[in-house]
């Protein structure tokens, strides 16, 4: 049952996932379109100066990714509760935690790999040495889970709320501080250290999200 | 049939509210193998709220509630992809529920032509039979039917008829909320009305 649903829930995001026939659209391709379009941006706006760039390009990328993350939430929960697909799962017998454990590790895999992957045109993009790739990509791994998890208790949260799309962006932003300050920090210091810190609030949101999210489309109901 | 229990559909001394609003009180109901109940009563009665709360998906103000055996809820929200084809919308159910002969139940509901369209194509009356298709591919014991007939043609609202008769000589039990008359024989009916609150506030 959770294979078959995971099964599902990837080809909301991926259309050519599950046998959706043009399913998500461009679900899962615009999040990392615009991530690679900030990082091909930023060296117009700021100029080609390589040493600039190098110094401030993994902030950017760290930027980037986290309003990537932004741009999925307004069709991860909303849209499967109009259409009534939680409450033929509950009748089944699956719980709201399960079902939004599997949503959240759909959520993350359409556009954390991706993220970790489009990392390599930006850092190119942005001129960033192999060090500050390497603490960047490791970053993004332990980071990306933890705004996938906010992510979706956002989502849960905003579910019944009418400009809950719009909201949602907006809430993100605060909640994904941490995230960002620990996973650019790193970068300053050239330092893997505090990437710890970003798995640790990673790992602590996504045994979280189940339940709050739960919780929250129980609510809704 | 799923489950080895014989499927009941059990209400007592039951409340329901929506919002903060009381909608009914005092209301019982069991029925078991074999039997169907027919649910009247006005928009805004209750009928939805009563059927969610039996399905357990809402909680009951007073009384108790449940259903025995699996239950395939019917509604307005057929719980279908709208981007995917009727075809693999369907699959994901039927492969859920492990339907034993999918392709029996679309020749049923004459879905056959339409596997290749997607959901968001199909008319009112196309989709309400798809969802009646993924209901009947479930092969639950226990059905709770949320207006089956509305947006339905003649032939099609004969044929829901004709299900539910079918359903409840397999020993399944039934509970439908209908504003149309339902040709099966030995409907019980139950108007919500009879246990309707008038102006009263939450205690």
């Amino acid at each position: 049952m959770i294979g078959w649903t995971l099964r599902r829930d990837l080809g909301l995001f991926f259309p050519f996932a599950g046998g959706a026939n043009g399913g998500g659209g461009a679900g899962a391709a615009l999040p990392v379109i615009f991530f690679v379009a900030v990082a091909m941006l930023y060296p117009f706006a700021v100029g080609p100066d390589a040493a600039t760039l190098a110094r401030t390009g993994g902030g950017v990328v760290w930027i980037a990714a986290l309003l990537a993350a932004i741009l999925p939430l307004d069709r991860l929960v909303t849209r499967d509760i109009e259409l009534g697909h939680f409450d033929q799962l509950r009748l089944r017998g699956m719980s709201e935690e399960a079902m939004m454990a599997v949503r959240m590790l759909a959520h993350w895999l359409s556009f954390g790999p991706p993220l970790i992957l489009a990392a390599f045109p930006a850092a190119a993009l942005l001129q960033l040495d192999g060090p500050t790739l390497h603490l960047v990509l490791i970053g993004l791994l332990a980071g990306t889970p933890g705004l996938a998890a906010i992510g979706l208790i956002i989502a849960a949260l905003t579910a019944s709320l009418r400009s809950g799309a719009a909201l949602s962006g907006l809430l993100l932003i605060p909640l994904a501080l941490p995230i960002l300050i620990f996973g650019a920090g790193a970068l300053a210091r050239q330092d893997e250290a505090s990437l710890g810190f970003v798995a640790a609030i990673s790992l602590g949101l996504v045994a979280l999200a189940p339940f709050a999210a739960g919780a929250a489309i129980r609510a809704v109901r | 049939m799923q489950g080895s229990e014989s499927p009941r559909i059990f209400a007592h001394d039951l409340a329901c509210r929506r919002g903060d609003r009381v909608l009914f009180r005092r209301l019982s109901l069991d029925l078991g193998p074999g039997t169907a109940c027919h649910v009247t009563g006005a928009n805004g009665s209750g009928k939805t709220t009563l059927i969610r709360t039996l399905a357990g998906l809402t909680p009951p103000l007073t009384g108790t509630a449940r259903c025995e055996g699996a239950v395939g809820l019917f509604d307005e929200r057929i719980g279908l992809d709208p981007e995917r084809t009727l075809g693999t919308a369907l699959d994901f159910w039927f492969a859920l529920d492990g339907a034993s002969d999918p392709s029996a139940v679309l020749e049923r509901l004459c879905l056959s032509t339409l596997v290749d369209v997607p959901v968001r194509y199909l008319s009112t009356g196309q989709r309400k039979r798809a969802g009646l298709a993924r209901l009947l591919g479930q092969n639950a014991p226990v059905w709770l039917l949320d207006e089956p007939l509305s947006g339905l043609d003649t032939a099609s609202q004969a044929l829901v008829s004709k299900l539910i008769a079918e359903h409840l000589d397999n020993q399944g039990t039934a509970l439908i909320a209908s504003h149309q008359a339902l040709d099966v024989p030995g409907l019980e009916t139950l108007a919500i009305e009879d246990f309707a609150v008038r102006e009263e506030a939450l205690p």
